[in-house]
């Protein structure tokens, strides 16, 4: 994957401090200074965030499309474990 | 649950064969496919794609990143004459955008499996091509005005429609991108007003400017429907949502009355509002010179490639540096 541009790296942004780290982009890269350098360069030139993550890509799991099925199936059926699976009698008011 | 997760420590973009192999025994993927885009469904990297969809997007995705980095070239021109330090700035942080925009194109076509070597290879060497709008030369400074306006004017409607591509990466890439380009549009309309309400001199300006770019931007939008080979596909893969002439003729609505505004004459004698269609009527640009231009032979295409491989072979000593210094770093952690 390196080439002369370097490894790939992938780039999550923090909004503002509470919130969520947030995928954004991608970018080549040297090292990992140099990604983070790169990354507020290329991702928070107009004040997209206060905080930046840089992980390389190549060190990334992912599930795969084709188990989709098999994969994600065990949260399928488990409809109790939602909320409006139970029943509250009108009278307890909020809950 | 555990052996799972060994087995999907793969490289998350490319889809390898055996993969692809064992999708084909037990699902129909093509059948998958379009089903994926009947429903309006985005289309991720490890998704199975036909080849020649896959083959359609690098070359559309790469010419695009392309068009961003060549684009730097003409208003790059005009930095150290802007006329003040505010233009300046301005287009210093323009053209530093196109440069971003011209990243994230470059990621968003790797991940259908090329690299970033390959691409720049065939720029450098003339086989790529890139939009034939930066071919032509920035002589005064009315053509900043001109280009942000109608040039980056001309790229938002192509890209507010890519919004909605079928191919994820690249669409995130176009959202990105769209918020960035409003400013580059107003800046150049900015400019261009200044001009226009400006001295005699400045007007006349103004006015040569949007004679030159005028036609040239028209051809931004890609060849009239009838002889344009890749548009069929493209619209059924829904790459493209909006055919060119569609895309060619909203911006010609849309620029006249801004034209009007400015007190300018559009370069098109037989322009005429077409109550019929709510549209206006105008002439199409001479389709010889476009495709003159795409072959190599418009004003600058020498010069921009001449541009684009000193400045590459000028940053090779830096990459090589940063490779090896990466490569020391790596070293002493691991030691
Ligand atoms: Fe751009
Ligand atoms: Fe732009």
């Amino acid at each position: 994957m390196a080439d002369s541009q370097g490894p790939l790296w992938e780039v999550f942004v923090q909004k503002k401090a509470g919130q969520p780290f947030v995928h954004c982009g991608n970018l080549h890269a040297f090292d990992k200074e140099m990604a983070l350098q790169n990354s507020r360069d290329l991702y928070t030139r107009r004040g997209e965030g206060m905080a930046l993550w840089v992980v390389l890509s190549s060190n990334i799991v992912s599930s795969s499309p084709e188990d989709i099925g098999s994969f994600f199936e065990p949260s399928n059926d488990k409809i109790f474990r939602h909320p409006t699976f139970y029943q509250i009698p009108d009278g307890v008011g909020h809950m | 649950m555990s052996i799972i997760l060994v087995k999907r420590a793969l490289n998350p973009y490319i889809c390898c064969a055996g993969m692809k192999a064992r999708l084909n025994m037990s699902v129909n993927v093509e059948e998958l496919f379009e089903s994926k885009l009947a429903k309006n469904d985005i289309i991720e990297p490890k998704d199975w794609m036909p080849e020649n969809y896959r083959k359609h997007l690098i070359r559309q995705i790469s010419q695009h990143a392309h068009s961003e980095i060549v684009g730097m070239l003409p208003e790059g021109n005009w930095i150290t004459r802007a006329p003040s330090l505010r233009a300046k700035l301005v287009l210093l942080a323009k053209v530093q955008d196109e440069g971003g925009h011209g990243l994230y194109l470059y990621t968003a076509a790797e991940s259908l499996g090329t690299s970033r070597d390959e691409m720049l290879d065939a720029l450098h060497t003339g086989k790529a091509k890139y939009s034939s709008i930066f071919n032509y030369p920035t002589l005064t400074w009315a053509d900043i005005g001109a280009i942000g306006w109608l040039v980056d004017g001309a790229a938002i409607m192509n890209q507010v429609m890519l919004q909605r591509t079928s191919y994820g990466p690249y669409a995130r890439a176009m959202v990105r991108i769209c918020k960035e380009e409003s400013f580059h549009q107003r800046q150049g309309y900015e400019v261009m007003t200044k001009l226009s309400f400006g001295t005699p001199e400045q007007k006349e300006m103004a006015q040569d400017a949007l004679n030159r770019w005028w036609y040239p931007t028209l051809m931004m939008f890609g060849p009239p429907d009838a002889e344009s080979p890749n548009s069929d596909n493209a619209i059924k893969w829904r790459i493209k949502r909006e055919t060119n002439d569609q895309l060619r003729q909203r911006f010609v609505n849309q620029t006249i009355p801004q034209i009007e505004y400015l007190g300018l004459t559009c370069p098109d004698k037989s322009l005429k509002w077409n109550e019929a269609k709510k549209g206006y009527d105008f002439s199409e640009p001479d389709w010889a010179e476009f495709k003159n231009v795409i072959h190599g032979n418009g004003p600058c295409n020498k010069e921009r490639l001449v541009s684009r491989n000193k400045s590459h072979k000028d940053g090779e000593w830096v990459r090589a540096a940063a490779s090896e210094f990466a490569r020391k770093q790596n070293e002493s952690t691991a030691a």
